[in-house]
């Protein structure tokens, strides 16, 4: 069926423009990729709030692990401060998670408005 | 002492991270600049290593929950190193300042546009005009 042929290349379209622009600001600010990705998941392609998360974890997977591969060559990372903060973290993401399964999807979009808010202040001030 | 801090920090992003389908790195980075006195550069660096497993185990637990698009993600994670490049080679070219003042503008647009949203699907179906 040619609508259903174009409604997918558009939604693919959609999430390599969601990608590359991901890409785009970490790369310009070291803003990481996820605050891009989920707002433009539930705004553009209509995704619940809940599976926006989800996915954009599902793709920092793969963006944070080229990411980090590159800089190791350069020799800037530095494993045991990493798993320092990483390894708390871990159990913070289960939390998190678990969490989010309570709230209201509104909640958790207003919740990143408010991260948006945060960012966009560390922007204009530093 | 500051590790205690830059650990409870660590925990306090990986719950941010979780909730709100970010990296967490937005707490990383000063934890680690912050309390463990790395640069801004090994502290970004440093921060994406520790992103990996903490992004693995949430994908794990929304995976079990229900809320992945497994092969959106996939795409979005693929294309994302081409924007990457593209940023550091326009980052280059163009001045800092007046990136960061252009992203802020955007994330206030976003977050506006969040809310909108939010408060348009919390309205009740007899509009109350009383306001």
């Amino acid at each position: 069926m040619p609508t259903g042929d174009t409604a997918a290349t558009s939604r693919m379209l959609k999430l390599a423009a969601i990608g590359t622009a991901g890409g785009i600001f970490s790369g310009l600010l070291g803003v990481g990729g996820g605050s891009v990705i989920v707002p433009l998941l539930i705004v553009w392609l209509g995704y619940g709030a809940r599976e926006a998360t989800g996915t954009s974890m599902m793709a920092i997977v793969v963006i944070a692990a080229v990411a980090v591969t590159l800089q190791a060559f350069y020799g800037n990372v530095d494993p045991p401060n990493a798993a320092l903060v990483g390894i708390p973290a871990i159990g913070g993401a289960i939390a998190g998670t678990a969490l989010q399964q309570r709230i209201p999807e509104r909640s958790i979009a207003l919740l990143f408005a408010g991260l948006l808010v945060v960012i966009a202040a560390k922007l204009i001030i530093s | 002492m500051s590790s205690i801090a830059a650990a409870i920090m660590g925990f306090a992003g990986g719950m941010v991270g979780g909730l709100l389908g970010v990296g967490g790195g937005v707490l990383f980075v000063p934890a680690l600049a912050i309390f463990m006195g790395e640069t801004q550069v090994r502290a970004e660096a440093t921060s994406l290593l520790a992103i990996v497993p903490v992004a693995m185990v949430a994908v794990w637990r929304q995976l079990d929950y229900g809320n992945v698009r497994v092969r959106d993600g996939l795409v979005i994670g693929a294309l994302s190193p081409i924007g990457v490049a593209i940023g550091v080679v326009t980052s280059n070219a163009i001045p800092q300042r007046a990136l960061e003042l252009t992203f802020a503008g955007l994330a206030l647009l976003i977050a506006a546009q969040l809310v909108i949203r939010a408060l348009r699907e919390s309205k009740t179906p007899t509009p109350d005009y009383s306001d």
